[in-house]
């Protein structure tokens, strides 16, 4: 092996703390994304610890208090410290935007997958059916969800993940058909293996670099839908503390006497999102080779 | 090619008919009855035989499976029916809604087409340089931020703003007024929805935009167009932009196509009486007719745009063959 080649080769021997090291170098945009989302994971993780008060108590004597050193972000209309409430808020956010974008990118990958190995009439059969959910608009699919099994949390992350799995089936399914017609699939199959250990030896790990990209912009994008449809009055209900509930009613109506209500967790919103993102783009240069020398 | 265009055209009828099928069972399937609602009876005592009465007027007594092929029948003949809420034709109600709507969606991929092309190209050109940088991070905050936020905080910046420079507050109206009886009030109305929606949208397009452009610029027949000496800026436009620009229309057709719908969070920051409005409307009034006969044009635009772009792409690139 050539001296050039050797070092283009990942070196398996490199340990957890080196790569990361070397993604920290080449990726200075990636890293502040990655900073951004250990930040908000760690709040998220030590809400009880971190918010200096509770969220959901109100204090009528502090209402639309602006921001001081006693409420370092200011009071909503109820007198509720907005620092508390946004802290609690990246819990809430977390939970949603990983549970969805796991739940949607896997079912999508088993989907994507499948479609592509079997081809045929189960392609077809996945394939319409994916057209169908993916020109259902994701808050007419959501108002329907909500609608017949009531808001909450748990209503919420299933009106997101239904829309998000035909959007990496199809993404799993163009690289997994590329992947299929590869030799060391078909030498598989002359070795006499099964679909399921061809599959999941195979043809999964492949696809693994696009996925893994898919899965963390769906996190980002769980989350921007999760503010939306609180927005609305269709996502998480009070008192649960989340952002777009936040902006919700009073931030509107007071945002011209208080505008530190509305500006705040939208605030939050943009950094959370912004961070994945950022993640997510510098994962695509690391792992895609022809990026690579750009 | 007419064998393709037929083939493309066939395969949309079993989307069109899976949505029908999928709204047709999730309206269903939500708890209520609108015949309660319209009674006005949260719960309070009601006559059962208005109730029995109302159920034969909008048709909901008769079996699950000919309300379905009624339901289908129209669609196939575009008649809807009348709105079970309104009692006016759905289609009277929509077309009522509908201006506002089209009239944003297209102000708003103005602003992203304006934006991102532009900006891409300048982007890819001076890949690595400040400007690159500049673009990149403006790109990727349009997708970080909810253009519902945007719009709260737009609309508190011109209100802030007008009081300083007026002394009193003004506030985008929100009645509509067509474009050709008072261009400067019905403007005033749709440009901050345009410009907060178009934003995220040309986010979008500008990173698009950006990677097609870079790929572009690596192609063998661009390194021809330098080496016979052609102007930097013939190459950019005519031999880089135009193959570039293949990826970056399909995003913006497809954009489009979930913009008609999918202005729900807009129309409401901004009180506006659009589509959107009215599909949350019909949803929670259990207005079977009104809500199906919205899905099915939202899908269907959405089907047919994305026909369109399908096939505006083997126009735009020869070398695209349909079999």
């Amino acid at each position: 092996m050539s001296a050039t080649l050797a070092a283009d080769a990942p070196d398996p021997r490199r340990t957890f703390w080196q790569s990361t090291l070397r993604f920290c170098k080449r990726e200075p945009l990636g890293t502040f994304g990655l900073l951004l989302v250990i930040i908000m994971a760690l709040t998220g993780f030590s809400a009880e610890w971190l918010a200096p008060y509770n969220p959901t108590a109100n204090d009528f004597g502090a209402m639309t208090e602006p921001p001081s050193l006693e409420h370092l972000l200011g009071t909503d209309q109820f007198g509720r410290d907005l620092m508390s409430r946004i802290i609690y808020g990246a819990r809430t956010a977390l939970i949603v935007g990983l549970t969805s974008a796991v739940f949607g990118g896997f079912s999508g990958l088993v989907l994507g997958v499948a479609s592509a190995y079997f081809g045929g009439k189960i392609d077809l059969i996945v394939q319409r059916l994916s057209d169908i959910v993916m020109a259902f608009p994701l808050i007419i699919m959501a108002l329907a969800v909500v609608a017949i099994f009531g808001p909450g949390v748990q209503n919420v992350i299933l009106a997101i993940t239904i829309p998000l799995i035909p959007r990496c089936s199809r993404v799993v399914r163009a690289s997994a058909l590329t992947i299929r017609s590869m030799p060391y699939v078909d030498a598989a199959r002359a070795c006499g293996f099964g679909h399921t250990r061809i599959i999941l030896r195979h043809m999964v790990p492949n696809v693994m670099a696009p996925f893994l990209i898919m899965v963390t912009s769906f996190v980002g994008q769980a989350i921007l839908a999760e503010a939306s449809l609180s927005y609305l009055g269709l996502g998480v209900q009070e008192p649960v503390p989340a952002w777009g509930l936040m902006l919700q009613g009073g931030a509107e109506e007071y945002a011209s006497t208080a505008p530190w209500i509305a500006i705040f967790p939208g605030v939050a919103i943009m950094l959370a999102v912004l961070g994945i993102n950022l993640f997510g783009d510098a994962m695509r240069d690391a792992l895609d080779p022809k990026l690579r020398e750009r | 090619m007419y064998q393709y265009i037929i083939k493309r055209v066939l395969l949309t009828i079993p989307t069109l008919l899976g949505a029908a099928a999928l709204v047709f069972l999730l309206m269903r399937l939500i708890p209520g009855d609108i015949c309660l609602v319209r009674l006005g009876s949260g719960g309070a005592s009601f006559d059962p035989k208005a109730l029995a009465a109302c159920h034969a007027e909008i048709g909901v007594d008769r079996p699950v499976i000919v309300q379905f092929l009624e339901f289908i029948w129209g669609v196939i003949r575009f008649d809807f029916g009348t709105s079970m809420w309104s009692g006016k034709p759905v289609s009277t109600e929509i077309l009522a809604r509908l201006p506002i709507s089209i009239e944003i969606a297209v102000l708003a991929t103005t602003v992203a087409v304006a934006i991102a092309i532009p900006l891409g190209t300048i982007s890819a050109l001076k890949q690595n340089t400040w400007i690159d940088v500049a673009v990149r991070i403006f790109a990727i905050g349009g997708i970080a931020t909810p253009s519902f936020w945007l719009g709260i905080v737009s609309v508190l910046l011109v209100l802030d703003i007008s009081a300083a420079v007026t002394g009193t507050p003004w506030m985008p109206p929100i009645d509509y007024v067509p474009i050709w009886k008072d261009p400067i009030r019905n403007l005033s109305m749709a440009v901050l929805p345009a410009i907060t929606v178009g934003y995220r949208y040309a986010a979008v397009s500008m990173r698009m935009t950006r990677s097609a452009m870079l790929e572009v610029m690596r192609e063998d027949y661009v390194r021809t167009a330098r080496a016979k000496g052609l102007i930097n800026k013939l190459i950019v436009n005519r031999h880089a932009l135009k193959n570039a620009l293949l990826p970056v229309v399909t995003l913006i057709g497809i954009e489009f196509a979930f913009l008609i719908g999918g202005l729900v969070v807009t129309e409401q920051v901004f009180n506006l009486n659009g589509v959107g409005r009215l599909f949350v409307q019909a949803v929670q009034n259990q207005d079977y007719t009104l809500t199906q006969a919205l899905v099915m044009l939202t899908v269907a635009v959405f089907v047919f745009t994305n026909l369109a772009v399908d096939l505006l792409y083997g126009w735009l690139d020869p070398r695209i063959h349909f079999a």
